[in-house]
């Protein structure tokens, strides 16, 4: 009954799906699913719940990379050492990048779950232009970082942090340009429409994620 | 994991490309690592625990011949417990310089994982008092965790506590508690569900004498085994050390120890020896032997290739104990596909369809693509950025629809 209240939002899908439950359940000694549909979108797919348990898995590595990151801080007695704080400029610049592309994200979601194959296309190959421009942008900020990650133990946990969440990105944009190739390419199942939508929750959560990572890295050196 | 993830990170760089991380010199610190370490390996040690749970609550319903009690406390007990594994690491560093005060913080928690514990052993304690119960060798080994967990549990108390705990700290006091625990845990389960469930994966019982003789040649030598650690461990004995001078009073509880260890032993055997010659010569064991509950003795011994011909309705959670409810079995879903019905996660209402696709051997070349990486990298650091190409490669074509898959797939295709 949990699921059924998820779904009000959708009235002619639940509607729908009653009525294929309910010819279920009258048909006799068997309980006949031939009339389930074959996909379905949001937690009632198992995509949704690897997404989420890879999602909760790597938040707790970004989570525990800043506590390092504070337990190193308390031990010295200046942070940074020596080195100048990160540039904010190329920072910045991929924060407003990342918050951006959530935009044709949040497009692509929305077409793939109106199985709209054009607006698919569309939207994802929106999402590869946004990767390409901020794992560009990644690249200048490695160099405006102002430190090494052999220089000092804050050079390495800024490193740790930036590369941590470098790599996401990278994983999204490769994931995202398999599904987008695909897109073109075909085959296109019906059930690929939830692996475009599922990829989007995992955009969402590489976007979110980078926020907290972004204060750490260039605000905590110069707050106090 | 994702400590241990991040914490063997840092460990490898450190090594390959210079970092600091636990580098005190350049402003890294070695207690993070024990930190990171530890924040992964308590809880880690309730993993391993939660197999062997799993398997009494099964045992103990099946040989006391009634539902286990407290159902609910014992899940929310579970629970409790998972929280609660990860607010206790620092007990494990009682022995480093770290503040009085916090450490108090992390007695206070590891003394209230009693609690949790307690919840399910009074449950299943209860369980076994209203029961009828069924002296087989796996209900043997289900009573000996009893015995020897909660010994390890006590001694576990006494070792959270800061002041008994830097007084025992690398002392085979702790070699004794874990193996307590461990094995009480996790292997006196394991063993009493192999009993339990060899006819359904062979077809045949194992042998009832051999296994009791098993049983008590394990218990009594496990016991012989590690209880004389608990005393070597207050004389000052220390862990990690493999030998030792004479005359220290140490000697005979070793030697006790290691005749218990051959009792151990000659247990062990005789379960490999039951195990392997059962295969052939154990009696017939039908496809329910035990009379038992559980989904899994509704169908032949050893099961047929998707265990069942149309999957079942279960409404229930000893379903062979249930009076036969309608509807029965799950019909419409292909039978020369991989077709699979996804239900909804609490409720298990059928919820879609879903096509799995044929075999390929594309996860194969997945994993060993990542075995590369991984050793790899333990000599170079750019095997892990190299590696990372065939891996992708490799998870990319897994992925890839192939037409064998796509054709028959999309004629069973239907939109929500």
């Amino acid at each position: 009954m949990s699921l059924v209240q998820s779904l009000l939002h959708n009235e002619p899908a639940l509607q729908q799906r009653r009525a294929a439950q309910q010819r279920v359940r009258e048909d006799g000694a068997a309980l006949d699913v031939s009339a389930l549909p074959s996909f379905g979108f949001g937690h009632r797919s198992i995509l949704w719940w690897a997404t989420v348990g890879l999602m909760a898995i790597e938040s707790t590595v970004f989570a525990l990379a800043i506590v390092a990151y504070f337990y190193l801080r308390s031990q010295s007695t200046l942070w940074p050492p020596t080195e100048a704080p990160p540039l904010w400029r190329w920072g910045t610049l991929n924060t407003v990048v990342l918050a951006l592309s959530l935009l044709p994200n949040w497009w692509a979601k929305q077409r793939a779950e109106a199985l709209d194959r054009r607006g698919v296309r569309i939207g994802l190959t929106l999402c590869m232009l946004c990767s390409l421009v901020f794992l560009a942008v990644r690249g200048f900020e490695f160099g405006a970082l102002n430190c090494r990650w052999d220089s000092s133990a804050y050079g390495s946990i800024v490193w740790m942090l930036l590369g941590l969440h470098t790599l996401h990105l990278i994983t999204d944009t490769w994931d995202s340009g398999v599904l987008t190739v695909l897109a073109f390419t075909g085959p296109f199942e019906l059930k690929r429409y939830v692996d475009v939508s599922e990829n989007a929750l995992y955009w969402y959560f590489v976007v979110f994620s980078w926020l907290p990572i972004y204060a750490v890295i260039y605000a905590a050196p110069r707050a106090w | 994991m994702p400590s241990v993830m991040l914490a063997s990170t840092a460990l490898i760089l450190d090594r390959l490309v210079g970092t600091h991380f636990f580098n005190p010199a350049e402003g890294g610190d070695v207690l993070l690592w024990q930190h990171l370490f530890w924040f992964f390996g308590h809880p880690e040690v309730y993993l391993i625990f939660i197999p062997g749970l799993g398997f009494l609550s099964t045992l103990i319903a099946t040989y006391a011949r009634r539902p286990v009690f407290g159902y609910p406390a014992m899940v929310l007990a579970l629970i409790a417990t998972a929280f609660l594994a990860f607010g206790l690491w620092v007990h494990h560093m009682f022995a480093t310089p770290l503040p009085e005060l916090g450490k108090s913080f992390f007695t206070a928690v590891s003394l209230l994982i009693a609690v949790p514990s307690a919840v399910q052993i009074f449950c299943w304690l209860v369980t076994l008092a209203t029961g009828r119960l069924w002296f087989t060798s796996a209900m043997l080994f289900a009573l000996a965790f009893f015995v020897i967990l909660v010994l390890g549990g006590m001694t576990g108390l006494m070792l959270g506590m800061v002041p008994l705990d830097l007084q025992l700290h690398d002392t085979y006091f702790v070699v004794a508690h874990l193996h307590y625990v461990l094995i009480g845990g996790a292997v006196f389960p394991l063993f009493g569900a192999i009993y339990h469930w060899y006819p359904k994966f062979t077809g045949r019982l194992m042998s009832e004498r051999l296994g009791r003789w098993h049983f008590w040649l394990f218990f009594i030598g496990f016991n012989v085994t590690f209880f004389p650690m608990h005393l070597l461990g207050m004389k000052g004995m220390p862990r990690r050390v493999y030998t030792y001078a004479e005359g220290l009073g140490w000697d005979r509880l070793n030697l006790t120890a290691t005749l218990g260890a051959l009792l151990l032993a000659a247990g062990v055997l005789l379960f490999v020896v039951n195990a392997w010659r059962s295969r052939r010569d154990g009696a017939p064991a039908g496809d329910d032997p035990w009379r038992a509950g559980t989904l899994e003795w509704a169908t032949s011994s050893p099961p047929n290739a998707g265990n069942f011909v149309a999957p079942p309705v279960v409404h229930g959670i000893e379903p062979q104990w249930q009076p036969p409810r309608q509807p029965s079995q799950v019909r419409g879903l292909a039978l020369d596909k991989r077709e699979v019905l996804v239900t909804s996660v609490l409720d298990a209402e059928p919820d879609h369809r879903l096509v799995f696709p044929t075999p390929s051997i594309w996860p194969f070349a997945g994993a060993l693509a990542t075995t590369v990486l991984f050793i790899g990298s333990i000599f170079t650091p750019w095997a892990a950025v190299w590696g990372l190409v065939p891996v992708a490669v490799a998870l990319t074509a897994w992925f890839w629809p192939k037409p064998r898959d796509t054709g028959p797939s999309v004629a069973l295709e239907r939109a929500p």
